[in-house]
């Protein structure tokens, strides 16, 4: 679904992004871990077609440069890192602004555009929030809610940059289940960028390690969580064991590095 | 169970409340205090002049007369002026995402003062070229501020269109303070301009209204995609809109707008900020809101400015330009007041 090979980006005079490939297929979920700066965000916007980068992109066989931008936005659907919330917009509109990509340029949305924004904003638990605005939120409402964007564009792949970053435990859940549902019932494809390395090998399929804006390990999430992986690249004393279903489970270490 | 969650809109009453407030100014400004005649003469008489048949309101003809050749064309333009200041102050807010933005943000304002003052200076004696030169100065400031921005920084960015605003106006008021320098004896009438008037008769109104027609059509028709541009570029792409484009239609309509106003009716300022505002306060603050309550507050509110204009000093007559500021500043301050939210 996702093949994309050799991938640079320059910002101003750096090179963020150096000849990272990443291959995702059909239903899977891709977890993209990195130390701060790695290069985690850069991708995804890459992917999105946000920032000029060099390399091939395909999305769904097709090369990402020539998707006309609303085939992209239905093709794709992005969320943000830092989103700009518009504080006096409400909820609903704001989950609406999902459909964007099936709405005629001057037209008004349909029925079913109402309907789909709805139906994801209840499975996201805002369904009693619809009619606040943006700005009244907590952090974690807030990020559901760019969460109930991305899902509202209905799009087959979904890129979540930290979607769980300000979510507590039961909400972290919650949406990482969802969006696992989604996959399994839908066959969505996934890729997010996570910094919880435990949650991030227990959803995903496959993980892609960059560190200074290179891919240093890419594969399952029990071969690429290594201690001595994780120690080298984020600077961390850590322990990794497996898990009670195989998967390895990360503990920090007090007193280092 | 919870209210059923609806995007937002205009919604009909809303609409209806706007308009019947815009009508009741309109009233207010075709009696203008007269003492002999009534309310619903002029009612009576509006719906005389309108094409279905004839109503007799029981008015001489002088009376008629100066209800239709003075007062009528005269609330007629101030509520087109009023209506397009205030929507093309909501547009430009919406185009930078900054409440505080207002149509002459982008030089329209310096264009037409220093093209207003050239005309004035070279072409003493012809009072029809203002107008004229009051649309193609506007229109002028706009597009050196927009091939400016454009060319100086990333294509469609709103910082740098605003600095590039910010330069353009301060250059050409230079040159027009210093054309007024050299032609003191002008000054008055450049003042006199610049503050604004709305009473220019039928010609003005007609003048104004194609303009007029076109660009509110085009701007109330992108209230969804400026709702949409509010949450920034790069989102707004991921979105599949290419905000540049909509950024530059918008832009156009609403300079179009602002230029057609001050061609009628000078400068007049804090319309285009107010009145956006009142709406977002007391309606919403979605675009598909604001701006079509802001068309037809606007109205009402020049409408408004201009009768008070008219009678507080009577028979002298204020700039309708000093009314807006004066009377606007502090409803605006007492709006904010009773819409107070706790802002943290
Ligand atoms: N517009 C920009 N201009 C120059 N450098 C940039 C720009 N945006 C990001 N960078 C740099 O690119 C590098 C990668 O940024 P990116 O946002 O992709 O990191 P990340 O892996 O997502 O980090 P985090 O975990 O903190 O979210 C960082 O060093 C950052 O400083
Ligand atoms: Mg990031």
């Amino acid at each position: 679904m996702i093949r994309a090979q050799d991938v640079s980006v320059r910002l101003g005079e750096r090179e963020v992004l150096s000849g990272v490939g990443l291959h995702v297929r059909r239903g899977e979920w891709t977890a993209v871990i990195g130390p701060n700066g790695a290069g985690k965000s850069t991708l995804l916007k890459a992917l999105m077609g946000l920032v000029r980068h060099r390399g091939e992109i395909l999305l769904d066989s097709r090369p990402a440069a020539t998707l006309k931008p609303r085939a992209r936005a239905r093709l794709v659907a992005y969320a943000p890192q830092a989103p700009a919330l518009p504080p006096e917009m409400t909820v609903f509109d704001y989950a609406l602004l999902g459909r964007t990509p099936y709405i005629p340029y001057l037209g008004r949305e349909s029925a079913h555009d109402r309907e789909v924004t709805e139906s994801v904003l209840d499975r996201l638990d805002l369904g009693e929030l619809a009619m606040r605005r943006v700005g009244e939120l907590s952090g974690g409402e807030r990020q559901r809610v760019v969460l109930a964007r991305a899902l509202a564009q209905e799009a087959p792949v979904l890129l979540l940059d930290e979607p769980t970053t300000a979510l507590d435990l039961g909400h972290q859940q919650q949406v990482l289940e969802l969006v696992d549902r989604l996959r399994r019932a839908d066959g969505l494809t996934v890729v997010t960028t996570l910094h919880d390395l435990t949650v991030a090998g227990l959803y995903a399929d496959a993980l892609l390690l960059l560190a200074g804006g290179r891919a240093v390990a890419a594969g399952e999430p029990s071969q690429v969580l290594t201690e001595e992986a994780v120690g080298r690249h984020f600077d961390a004393h850590v322990k990794i064991e497996p898990g009670p279903d195989g998967r390895p489970v990360v503990h920090l270490v007090r007193g280092g590095p | 169970m919870v209210t059923r969650a609806r995007p937002s809109r205009a919604r009909p009453l809303w609409v209806a409340c706007a308009l019947g407030v815009l009508a009741a100014s309109m009233l207010a400004g075709l009696l203008d205090g007269a003492a002999d005649i009534s309310p619903w003469q002029v009612v009576l008489q509006v719906a005389d002049w309108l094409p279905f048949g004839h109503v007799d309101s029981g008015l001489a003809p002088v009376e008629q007369g100066l209800l239709f050749e003075l007062r009528l064309p005269r609330v007629l333009v101030a509520a087109v002026v009023g209506g397009l200041l205030a929507v093309a102050g909501a547009a430009y807010q919406g185009v930078f995402r900054n409440p505080l933005a207002d149509p002459y943000l982008l030089g329209a304002a310096a264009g037409a003062g220093l093209a207003t003052t050239a005309a004035i200076v070279l072409l003493p004696s012809s009072a029809a070229s203002i107008p004229l030169a009051a649309f193609v100065g506007a229109l002028g400031g706009v597009f050196l501020a927009y091939t400016l921005g454009n060319t100086a920084g990333r294509a469609g960015g709103t910082a740098t269109l605003v600095l590039a605003g910010v330069a353009v106006t301060s250059f050409l008021t230079a040159i027009q303070t210093f054309v007024q320098q050299f032609n003191v004896e002008e000054l008055q009438r450049v003042y006199a301009w610049i503050l604004g008037d709305v009473g220019g008769g039928w010609e003005q109104l007609w003048l104004v209204l194609p303009y007029a027609a076109v660009s509110s059509v085009v701007l109330l028709l992108h209230g969804r995609m400026l709702d949409v541009l509010s949450v920034g570029d790069e989102e707004a792409a991921g979105l599949g809109v290419r905000a540049a484009r909509v950024r530059f239609t918008v832009l156009l309509a609403a300079s179009l707008a602002t230029a057609a106003a001050v061609a009628v009716s000078g400068l007049i300022g804090f319309v285009g900020i107010v009145v956006p505002h009142v709406v977002r306060r007391l309606a919403g603050g979605s675009y598909r809101i604001v701006l079509p309550l802001s068309l037809i507050g606007g109205a009402a509110f020049l409408v408004l400015a201009d009768l008070v204009a008219r009678t507080v000093l009577a028979p002298a007559e204020l700039p309708i330009g000093v009314v807006t500021m004066f009377v606007g500043a502090p409803f605006f301050v007492g709006v904010l007041r009773m819409t107070r939210r706790a802002v943290t």
